[in-house]
Parts: structure tokens; sequence; C-alpha cells
């Protein structure tokens, strides 16, 4: 983000403790000090004003990135996104762009209290007029997040809370931005078994696929990296050479994410499939308290039984 | 405690009214609000109003032969927004709701773009940013948090401008407004919250909003609050002229509450007499806000009936032309729902798209 507020002086962050604290995680610290409290906007306690303002501020010229500070607290602000946000590009023939960025803090596996570890994705791809992508890993944050600001449509940026202390190269140079932040990308190539997956669970279904090489199995493991639009021709591709899909995911099976990838796999590529689409992720329960959420959390173990199950058909 | 049902809003004090013309039409003085106006100005002002008024009118009419899906109509709203809406300089930003027609006309939007929405052949479809005068939302309460942040990037730009929003009594109610009060006041951001008080909520009188006179809910988030006759055209010109200067001045926001009746229905669908008496119709029929410039204009023998009549023929002619290009507005073709979703390419309105042509296509063969 420091990069981005330095390329363009348009470019303001917003949200609760973004400013002096630097954001619950730390994220925008230090950014007040040197954008100053116009740029880095601490805002009152309200999400819904949060994103409204910023579509205001958006339709001055303006680039916001708003920080909304935990999945949960997104509902407030659920209005705004979707009915407004989302929608008044078209509303205007394409005469008003709103280039607002959405950053939420994702997922659970950090030992939080109630509303503080939800993955609420999938009411955000099911928004026409949103972008929505979910970074992995510490190069895509610092790749995606550029392009996610540059870029003129409304997007919803989820940062996976658990990886946020994760450390890796990034690659700063403008080649490095450019890869496209709606496109997938195999992390791992396998021919056996083909793992979807985005956010916070890349890296567990990277460890499943480390696991399955010792027992002899070839899992190749998709970052879809961004949900609205989907990159079908590398998820496709992938599945019609392994024959055999498996989706993980934290949120919910059911009406989750995975339905639609599901879905859209079965209709692309059946004569292709050697088992049906299958789903691994959270209950169709509320987030349950942190002493149970390593069982409500797919691991390792069960993204691998359900590869098992996959090649039992 | 027992909650008094009956006590409300209508039944605290009379509350202070800023008024400078008489539902008689008599000009009266305000210490601390005033208008200087020419007689050309008067006389351009009531061509405002009734030509608003018809353009109204014709609406309502166009809905009820199956032309439009649906109208809000501002009958009795007309003076709130002619006098807001020409206090407003170019560089002001104004954000409506979906019944600012008046202030539409103010900014030079093309009534028949309003009639567009209202017909179904899109959801605005006018350039905001050409006008100066945002796309109408229908969702209550949202664009005022739209209008301060939209106010907030004009004091980053340190520009000579103010906004203005526009919203009723029932979106008082909503969250969002509250917190644009909120944000507003605690960035000192340039804007006037115009609340066009009609008293009615679809059918949910002020009273189910607030037990307060609204413009007193400012003082609560620190910026002053004003009450205006919003059917007296000078008064709603000279609050807000005044509000939108100390906007300008670095002074922060203002809530101006134009109190005001809504003449006709909520909408088109709607059936007021399953909820409002006819008396309370009746007594405001006689603050009619074009009647009191009418009569102020022949007592002070500021126009003679040749004005008069000039005024309605150019009315009945707005009416005629309004009428023939709404019905010659054509229908947008299938394909256009895929347009302007997004601003860049998109994978999936590419494909949607695509399937859809070849779908229809399929029929032509």
């Amino acid at each position: 983000m420091r990069k981005a507020m330095e390329d363009d002086p348009k470019v303001l962050i917003m949200g609760e403790d973004v400013g002096k604290l630097g954001g619950v995680f730390r994220v925008t610290d230090g950014l007040q000090k040197d954008f100053g409290e116009d740029r880095v906007i601490d805002t009152p306690l309200a999400e819904s004003g949060i994103i409204g303002t910023a579509i205001g501020l958006a339709l001055r010229g303006y680039r916001p990135v708003c920080e909304i500070q935990f999945d949960g607290f997104v509902f407030p602000a659920a209005d705004q996104i979707i009915t407004q946000l989302a929608k008044m590009p078209m509303r205007s023939l394409g005469a008003i762009k709103l280039p607002v960025v959405v950053r939420i803090p994702c997922g659970g596996g950090i030992g939080a209290v109630e509303h503080h570890s939800e993955s609420p994705e999938a009411y955000f791809t099911h928004t026409s007029g949103l972008r929505v992508v979910a970074c992995s890993n510490p190069a895509d944050a610092y790749s995606m997040i550029q392009q996610a600001i540059r870029c003129d449509d409304p997007v919803v940026f989820f940062e996976p809370k658990r990886r946020y202390w994760e450390k890796g190269d990034i690659d700063t140079s403008s080649a490095g931005w450019w890869t496209p932040f709606d496109a997938a990308r195999v992390v791992r190539p396998g021919s056996d078994a083909t793992l979807l997956a985005y956010g916070p669970m890349v890296k567990t279904c990277l460890e499943a696929a480390a696991a399955a090489e010792d027992d002899g199995r070839s899992l190749e493991v998709v970052d879809l990296r961004s949900l609205n639009p989907l990159d079908e021709a590398v998820i496709m591709e992938s599945a019609r050479r392994t024959g055999r899909v498996v989706v993980v995911h934290e949120a919910p099976v059911y009406n989750g994410f995975g339905a639609e990838l599901a879905a859209r796999v079965t209709e692309q590529c059946f004569y292709h499939l050697e088992a049906p689409v299958l789903r691994v992720g959270g209950f169709s329960t509320p987030y349950p308290p942190s002493k149970l959420e390593e069982h409500y959390l797919p691991d390792l173990d069960r993204v691998l039984d359900a590869v098992d199950r996959a090649f039992g058909f | 405690m027992t909650l008094d049902a009956s006590r409300g809003a209508h039944d605290e004090a009379p509350p202070e009214l800023v008024q400078l013309l008489t539902p008689e039409g008599e000009r009266i003085e305000h210490p601390d609000y005033d208008v200087d106006l020419t007689p050309e100005e008067v006389r351009s002002l009531y061509r405002d109003l009734v030509l608003v008024r018809r353009i109204d009118l014709e609406a309502v009419a166009l809905q009820r032969q199956g032309e439009l899906g649906i109208w809000a109509s501002l009958l009795g709203q007309e003076a709130a927004q002619i006098g807001s809406g020409r206090a407003l300089t170019d560089s002001d930003m104004a954000f409506p709701t979906y019944r600012e027609h008046g202030v539409a006309w103010c900014r030079d939007v093309d009534p028949v773009k309003l009639l567009g929405l209202f017909r179904g052949v899109n959801h605005g479809g006018w350039d905001p940013k050409e006008h100066n005068f945002h796309l109408y939302t229908i969702v209550i309460g949202s664009q005022t948090l739209h209008a301060v942040g939209y106010a907030m990037g004009i004091q980053r730009d340190d520009a000579n401008a103010a906004t203005i929003v526009y919203f009723g009594d029932g979106a008082t109610s909503q969250g969002d407004v509250n917190e644009s009060f909120i944000w507003a006041s605690v960035f000192n951001a340039p804007i006037v919250f115009f609340c066009q008080n009609n008293q009615w909520a679809i059918s949910e009188p002020l009273e189910k909003q607030t037990r307060i006179p609204l413009y007193r809910r400012a003082s609560g988030f620190g910026f002053p609050g004003i009450r205006v006759d919003g059917n007296d055209v000078f008064a709603c010109l000279a609050v807000t002229r005044k509000a939108l200067e100390a906007a300008r001045t670095g002074q922060g926001p203002t809530l101006v509450e134009a109190f005001t009746y809504r003449m006709g229905a909520h909408t088109t669908t709607d059936d007021p007499t399953r909820y409002r008496v006819a008396g309370e119709l009746e007594a405001w029929k006689l603050k009619d806000p074009i009647e009191r410039v009418k009569a102020y204009l022949f007592k002070n023998e500021l126009a003679d009936q040749e004005f008069f009549d000039s005024v309605d023929e150019e009315a009945a002619q707005l009416g005629a032309d309004l009428r023939r290009r709404c019905l010659a507005l054509p229908d947008p073709r299938p394909l256009d729902i895929f347009d302007h979703v997004y601003r860049e390419p998109h994978a999936l309105i590419d494909q949607e798209r695509a399937q859809f042509a070849a779908y229809l296509e399929g029929f032509e063969k």
C-alpha cells in the first residue's frame, strides 16, 4: 500500500484504527506518519460509513482503500457494498467509475472470539459488479493489492489473517505486479488429482500434496487467486488432465463458493472426470468457539481423506 | 414509564420556522435570513415551480397510461426543491433521492432521462459529472454517506464548493443517515443536509420516525439545524444559500429541515386515502408553493396576466414534448444487460454475453 500511495496521490487509506495504531494487524503501520491524516483516515466506528464515504471520495476522483477490521464486521457495510458500490457504475451507464478496494482480513485459525474468523466470500462473489480476490502468500499480497488499487472496478480483497505472519520473497519489479490478478496459478504441478483452493487453504493444500507424495499420489494445487472473475482455463485444463477434483475452502460447504466450482467443473469436464467433484470446508454451523476451530477448519487430514474418496470411485 | 403514542413531533410547541413569504403572498422579514431578488428572478422562480409541477403531472399521467412502471411525485414539494436547487452554484454537487425532479431541473438534467429510469429503460443514465447532480438513489438514505465522502473530497481538493444531499423524514431513521451526520461533523465536511420533511414515509407518519422536530437532531451531532417553510421558495433559497456558504467557508455541515407536505401518493403504487385524512390535505392546499408566489407577483404588480399565460403555455408545450419523447424512448437491446457492469474486461461477463448472443441468434435462423 505504501508503494501504491507513493505512486498515486489519489490513493487514500481509511478504516478503524488504521492511523496511529497501524491497524489491528499493523498492516498500515507507519503510513499515517508518512502520508498524513488526510490520506490515512482514522474513521468513526461504523462500517457502512466507511464504505459509503469511500464511494463519495471515489466519485470525487480518489482511490480509497478501506479496511474492514474483521470478516464478521463486513455485514453492517454489506448494504453499501452490494446496493451501491457494486451497481453504481452500471446505473450511470458507465459514466462513473468506483475504484474502491475493500480489504477484509478473513478466515479463522487465530483463536479469536465470535465474528472474527469467518469466510464471507460467497456473499460477494454472488454480487455482480464486484471483483473478489484472495491472496495466499506474501508475494501475491504485494502484487495483487497494487493491481486492486489500480483497478477501476470495485475490488473486495480477502487477506487470510492467519497467514499475516508468513514471510516470503516479494517481486517488486513491474513485471511482478502485472501477473494478472484475475489469473489462477498452478502452485504445485501434479497428475493424479487437482486441489482447488484460495486464500488460507492454499498452504494447507500444499502441505497435503507434499504428504500425498509420500503415499505415491501426485496432487496438483491450483491457487484460484480471483474468485470473480474465475480463471476457468487454468481450472478446467487441470481438471481434464487429472480427472479428479477436490475443492477446499474454510467457508461452510453448503451453498459455498465450492458449489460454484463443482458445478462449473462438472459442466465443462464431465467426460474427463473419474469421480464427482468433492468439497472440503466448514460445516453448516456458525463458526465455532476457538477451542473447536481445529475441528471446523479443513486440515491436511481432511483434505487427504477427500482425495482418498475421490480415488474410491 | 408509559409511552404516550400520541405525543410526537407534531405536538411539540410550534417550532421556529423560517418564512419569507406567507401563504397569502405577503413578503415578511426574518432577522437572520433574507433574499434580495429582482422581479426577473422572482418570475424565474415562479416559472421553475410551474414547469416542474407540469413535468410531475405529466409523469403521473404517463404512469396511469401504463407508459411508466412507477413514478414518485414531487407534488407539493416544488418550493423546497427549486429554492434549494437554485441556491447551488455550478461547482456544488447535489445527491438526490428518487423524488428530486425539481432539483434535477435546476441542474439541467433532461426530464426525459428521469422518465427513462421509471419507464425501465435504464437505472439512471445521466452523467453525474456533467450536471453535478448524482444519480437517483432508491435505497433510503444511502446517498447521504456518498455525499459526505464527496464533501471530504472537496476538502482535500481545497475547492470552493459544497455538497448538498436530499433525503426525507423517513430516511432520518436509517443508520446511514445518522452515520453521515457523524462523519460530516467529525470531519467538518462542507455539506448541507437537506431533509424534505413531507410528513409521511409511505404510510408511516412523522411520529413513527421521531419524537422531536427533525432539525433539532443536528445539535446532538454538533452542527446547526434549521427548520424552514418548505412551501416557501424564497425561504428555502435563503436558508440553503446561507448553509452552502457556511460549508464552503469551512464552517462545516448544516441540517436544513424543509417543513412541507407530499400532496400526492408516495409513488403511483400507493393509496394515501388508506392512511391520511382529507382535512390534512385541504389544510396544506392553502399553503401551495406556487400560488403564494403568484399572489406575491400579482400584488406587487411584478407580473401581468400575459406573463402567467405565457408560463402556462410553456408548461403545456413542455408537457407535450415530454410525452412525445417518453413514448419515443427506444427499448434497450437484450445484450445491453451486460454493458457497464465492469469497467475493465471481465471473463464471466464476456462468456455469458457470448452465450446469450448465440442463443438469440438461434431464433434468427
